[in-house]
């Protein structure tokens, strides 16, 4: 079973074989370049507000450059993508259904 | 897949990889997906009392952000190095997948170094926790040292948080030791303890934090002892998918912590 393995995991990284190494170092500067925009936006006194939705814009943008180029997900099977992401979306937003809600009650009525 | 055959030649007929890849790589994403988990938990309360408490602390000057950017630019930076160990582990280049290993590593000890001085400066200035020894003469004075009394909140998921996160970089430096070194990585932990009990004071909560290098040295010692081998490509690739995790929770932290607690003046 182990060589059978060993035959599946030739024929991935197979298919990673191919992969030009400038991609990689355009992914590295994308990210490098999000995270200077994200410092300078610090140094603009912005809203709360739209501060944290631009953050956590780029936050998803630069996750999504490393699970998909770094962790070569764009790379596997369909059936694995699907699988993963979908989860992972699901269980974060039945976080976010019983956070938001509560979090912006005790906002709202003020905290002493 | 269903097409492969065993190296002595005898067709076998095995059920196919459902996710079309090697059973450690779709357990390393499961436990991946677990461990998001937990950190989504973590950033979710942090949030909470962000949002919910009206005097939550700003203690990040423009030297906190200048540092956390730098700590950023290494954990982007070991990715890179990281990802070219995978491609060099593919192409059979076994001293170029070390030397980016090595990389790696230094890169992740480089963040969990100035991790470790923006902490002990925190702590400094009395933003600290009941668990953590007092610092002598800086306690009762510090800056901060009546946020820890008025909002415990902020030091309690500020340090939950960016605890757990160093603990796994640290941890990932010693995984990827193990995969580019094997044996003789074990002495190196060993040194790496010491110096790092001996050289921090007794106050320092990494004076006891040190003993996590101890315990993983035990650990890796019996694993290497049970399964010595020579580590190939898919573990280098499996190994890179857990040091990108620590590497894409940060780019979380980073902005959610830091960047909305910042105080520019």
């Amino acid at each position: 079973m182990e060589a059978f393995q060993q035959i599946i995991a030739e024929q991935a990284a197979e298919r990673h074989r191919h992969h030009a190494k400038a991609q990689f170092f355009w992914v590295w500067g994308a990210l490098l370049l999000m995270t200077a925009i994200e410092v300078y936006l610090t140094y603009q006194n912005l809203k709360p507000v739209r501060m944290l939705t631009i953050l956590m814009g780029l936050s998803i943008v630069k996750a999504a450059l490393i699970i998909g180029f770094f962790m070569h997900l764009k790379y596997e099977v369909s059936r694995m993508k699907w699988l993963t992401m979908s989860s992972l979306v699901i269980c974060l937003v039945l976080m976010s259904i019983f956070f938001f809600p509560d979090a912006f009650r005790i906002l709202y009525l003020g905290v002493k | 897949m269903a097409e492969a055959t065993l190296p002595h030649g005898r067709p076998e007929v095995y059920e196919p990889s459902l996710f079309g890849t090697y059973s450690k790589k779709i357990g390393m994403w499961l436990f991946l997906l677990s461990d998001s988990l937990t950190f989504g938990a973590l950033l979710y309360s942090y949030s909470y009392g962000r949002i919910s408490i009206a005097n939550w602390p700003t203690p990040f000057h423009s030297e906190s952000i200048v540092n956390a950017t730098i700590m950023t630019a290494f954990l982007l930076t070991s990715s890179l190095t990281m990802v070219l160990a995978v491609r060099a582990a593919v192409h059979g280049d076994a001293k170029a997948q070390r030397l980016w290993l090595l990389a790696t590593m230094a890169c992740g000890t480089g963040f969990v170094v100035l991790h470790a001085r923006e902490w002990s400066h925190l702590i400094a200035t009395g933003l600290t926790l009941p668990v953590f020894p007092a610092v002598p003469g800086h306690a009762t004075t510090g800056e901060f040292a009546d946020v820890a009394k008025s909002v415990p909140q902020f030091p309690a998921t500020f340090f939950g948080l960016t605890g757990m996160h160093m603990l796994h970089v640290t941890l990932g430096v010693v995984y990827l030791g193990v995969v580019a070194l094997r044996r003789n990585f074990i002495p190196i932990l060993l040194l790496c303890w010491l110096g790092a009990w001996l050289g921090t004071p007794s106050y320092s909560p990494f004076h006891y934090g040190a003993h996590v290098l101890l315990i993983a040295a035990a650990v890796c010692s019996v694993i290497l002892w049970l399964k010595p081998k020579v580590y190939d490509a898919a573990d280098v690739e499996v190994a890179g998918l857990y040091w990108h995790f620590v590497d894409l929770v940060w780019m979380f932290i980073f902005p959610l912590v830091y960047l909305m607690s910042a105080r520019i003046i």
